[in-house]
C-alpha cells in the first residue's frame, strides 16, 4: 500500500479496514522525518513520545469503531500555533523556550478529530518572510532541490508535506506565507477569507492580515481540513459568525458556465516564461472543462507591496512589543541596568534582523508626523485595492493567475535586498489586503520545479475556489508528483 | 535621504531596541531604501477615499461578562524568566 499517493478519506478508510494502523502511519512519518530533517530542517520540535502514544490510543478508538474523521491521521503544524505544554518558538531565539500554556483553536480542532501532532513546523521568524531563510532554528530547505528556499513563512509546513513527512499540515499566511510556499514545494494550500478560521493562540504579526489555513496533498483534503477549523470562535473576535458551507459536497460541480478572470496586471513582462507557459495551459484546460475566461483588470495592483509593507509593519510594530522579557520569552539585563534597559537588550537579543527592520519600519511609519503620510496613506489604498476586487467580482466569479513570478528561489539569492524578497509576494498580497480567499494548487514544473496556480475567490466563497480547483486536478496529474527525497 | 542615521536612532529608541552601530548603518541604508519604495503610494490622490482597518466590515464585538476559568496561576507564570509568589518579577522601576 502507498500511502503517499493516498487522501486522508483513503487513509481513514484503510485505518477502518484494518489495512494500516494510526502506529505505522505515525512511524512511517517519524521515520521520514528521521531521515530527512538534518537535510530539510522542515521541523524544529519533533513529538515522538507522544505521537506514538496518540497512535495507540487512536488504534484503540478504531478498533472499537470510535473516533473521528481524523482519528489516526498524522499531521503537524507551524510553529506559530500554541500547541499546549509543546514548545513554540515561531522561529525566533525570543521564544525559543517558550511552552504553550493552551492550544490554538484550529489546532485543537483538529486534535478534537482525532489528529495525531507529529511536531511543529519551521518558519520565518513570526511569519516575518519569504524564503524560511529567517529562522533562529537554521534554513528550510526545498525538497524538490535543497540548494532552493521552500518559500515562506510556512516553509516547513510545505517542505514537511512534500517530502511525505505529514500528511497535512497548517500554516499562516498574511501576505502569500501559505500560497507562496505551497507553489515552490508542489503542495496545496488555502489563504481563507479574514475572519474565517480563528486565529486564537496564533502568534499575531499583522492581525488584520493573518489568517490559519491548510496545507494538504489533494484539494479534496484541503476541502476537508478547511471545512474542520473554520467557523466562528468566540475567543477571537474578529473571526465571522457565517455558515461554514459542506466544501466536500460541492467539490465535484465543475467549472462549467463559471466565469474567471484573468487580470491583466498579473501576467507582467518578468514572469517567469515557464510559469507563464503553466498558467496558460491551466487556462486552456478550464476553457476546455466549459469555463468561460473573461479578461479583467485589478488596477491598484502596482501600489500593493508599497501598502502592505506599511500596513503589515506598523501592526507587526505594535503587536511584537508584547516581547519584554517580562512573561514570556528570554529575558537580558542591561548594564546601565533598569526597566527600559532590560526591555532594549532583550529585544536586541531576542529577535533577528528582518524582524528588526520590520518592527523599525513599522514604528516609524506610526511614529508622530509621519503616521497621515506613511499608514494613514496605506488604509487610504488599501481601500483602493479592496474595491479593485468587489468590481471585479461583480463581473467573474473567480480569478486566476500565477503564485508567484517564478520557481523557488536559490538559498541566499534575495537575503541582502529586502525590496526584492518582497516583490516576490506581488501576486499574493493584494488577496490579505482584500481579505479575500485564495488557493495555490499545481499547475505545472519549471524544470525539476514545482510552479502554482493562484485561484482567487469571493470573500467567504471558498467552495467556489475549491471545486474549480477540483476540476483542474481531475483532469491533470501534476498534484502527483513528489520530489526525489 | 529620506530617513537619517539620527532619526533611526531615535526610532529605535521608541521600539525599544538597543541596536548596534553596524545594525544602525545597515538600517539606515535599507530603510532609506523601502521608504524611497512606498513612496510610490504618492501618485494615488487618496484626498476622498476612507481608510480601511479590516477588510470585513465589522464593529465593537461585546460579550456578556461573565467569570470563567482560566489557565490558572501556575500555567500563566511558567514561561516566566523570573517569578515570585506568584507575581513576575522585574528589575526595580522607581529608584
Amino acid at each position: 500500500m502507498d500511502i503517499s499517493q493516498m487522501n486522508i478519506r483513503q487513509l481513514q478508510q484503510a485505518l477502518r479496514d484494518g489495512e494500516t494502523s494510526a502506529l505505522e502511519l505515525t512511524r512511517v512519518c517519524l521515520a521520514r522525518i528521521a531521515a530527512g530533517n538534518e537535510q530539510l530542517n522542515a521541523f524544529v520540535t519533533v513529538c515522538e513520545d507522544a505521537a506514538l502514544a496518540a497512535a495507540a490510543e487512536a488504534d484503540r478508538k478504531l478498533a472499537a469503531g470510535q473516533g473521528g474523521p481524523l482519528t489516526g491521521i498524522p499531521i503537524a503544524v507551524k510553529d506559530i500555533f500554541n500547541t499546549q505544554g509543546v514548545r513554540t518558538s515561531c522561529g525566533s531565539r525570543m521564544l525559543e523556550n517558550y511552552i504553550a500554556p493552551y492550544d490554538a483553536t484550529a489546532f485543537a480542532k483538529l486534535k478534537e478529530q482525532g489528529a495525531i501532532l507529529l511536531g511543529k513546523l519551521n518558519m520565518d521568524e513570526f511569519a516575518m518572510g519569504s524564503s524560511s531563510e529567517n529562522s533562529a532554528s537554521g534554513v528550510v530547505r526545498n525538497p524538490w532541490d535543497t540548494e532552493r528556499v521552500p518559500g515562506g513563512s510556512s516553509g516547513g509546513s510545505a517542505a514537511a508535506l512534500a517530502a511525505g513527512q505529514a500528511v497535512a499540515t497548517l500554516g499562516t499566511d498574511t501576505g502569500g506565507s501559505i500560497r507562496q510556499p505551497a507553489s515552490f514545494c508542489g503542495v496545496v494550500g488555502v489563504k481563507p477569507t479574514y475572519g474565517r478560521v480563528s486565529r486564537y493562540g496564533v502568534i499575531a504579526y499583522a492581525s488584520s492580515l493573518d489568517q490559519v489555513g491548510p496545507l494538504a496533498h489533494s484539494v479534496e483534503d484541503a476541502a476537508l481540513l478547511l471545512g474542520m477549523i473554520a467557523g466562528y470562535d468566540a475567543a477571537d473576535s474578529t473571526s465571522v459568525d457565517c455558515p461554514v458551507p459542506d466544501y466536500l459536497a460541492t467539490l465535484n460541480q465543475g467549472v462549467k458556465g463559471l466565469k474567471i478572470g484573468l487580470p491583466q496586471e498579473y501576467f507582467i513582462e518578468g514572469l517567469n516564461p515557464a510559469v507563464k507557459q503553466a498558467v496558460d495551459a491551466a487556462i486552456e484546460v478550464y476553457r476546455g472543462l466549459g469555463a468561460e475566461i473573461v479578461p479583467v483588470s485589478l488596477p491598484h495592483t502596482d501600489y500593493a507591496v508599497a501598502c502592505y509593507y506599511l500596513i503589515a509593519t506598523a501592526e507587526a510594530s505594535s503587536n511584537l512589543a508584547r516581547y519584554d522579557g517580562v512573561r514570556f520569552g528570554q529575558r537580558e539585563s542591561s548594564e546601565t541596568g533598569g526597566l527600559v534597559g532590560m526591555y532594549e537588550a532583550t529585544r536586541a537579543a531576542g529577535f533577528g534582523a528582518e524582524v528588526k527592520r520590520r518592527i523599525m519600519l513599522g514604528t516609524y511609519a506610526l511614529s508622530s508626523g509621519y503616521y497621515d503620510a506613511y499608514y494613514l496613506k496605506a488604509q487610504k489604498v488599501r481601500t483602493l485595492i479592496r474595491e479593485d476586487f468587489t468590481r471585479v467580482f461583480e463581473q467573474v466569479d473567480l480569478l486566476l493567475t500565477p503564485v508567484a513570478p517564478t520557481a523557488a528561489f536559490k538559498i541566499g539569492e534575495k537575503t541582502d535586498d529586502p525590496l526584492q524578497m518582497y516583490l516576490s509576494d506581488i501576486f499574493t498580497i493584494p488577496v490579505n489586503l482584500a481579505g479575500t480567499c485564495a488557493l495555490s494548487l499545481p499547475c505545472g514544473m519549471d524544470g525539476q520545479l514545482p510552479i502554482g496556480l493562484q485561484l482567487i475567490g469571493k470573500p467567504f466563497a471558498e467552495a467556489t475556489i475549491l471545486q474549480a480547483a477540483q476540476a483542474f486536478e481531475s483532469e491533470t496529474d501534476w498534484h502527483q508528483n513528489r520530489p526525489n527525497i | 535621504m529620506k530617513i537619517t542615521r539620527k532619526e533611526v536612532e531615535h526610532v529605535a529608541r521608541l521600539s525599544r531596541l538597543a541596536l548596534t552601530p553596524a545594525e544602525i548603518d545597515g538600517l539606515t541604508g535599507q530603510m532609506d531604501q523601502l521608504l524611497g519604495y512606498v513612496e510610490k503610494l504618492d501618485e494615488l490622490n487618496t484626498d476622498s477615499i476612507m481608510p480601511t482597518a479590516h477588510a470585513v466590515p465589522m464593529e465593537n464585538a461585546f460579550r456578556v461578562d461573565e467569570v470563567k476559568s482560566t489557565i490558572g496561576l501556575e500555567r500563566a507564570l511558567q514561561n516566566a524568566p523570573l517569578s515570585e509568589e506568584g507575581f513576575f518579577l522585574v528589575p526595580k522601576v522607581i529608584e
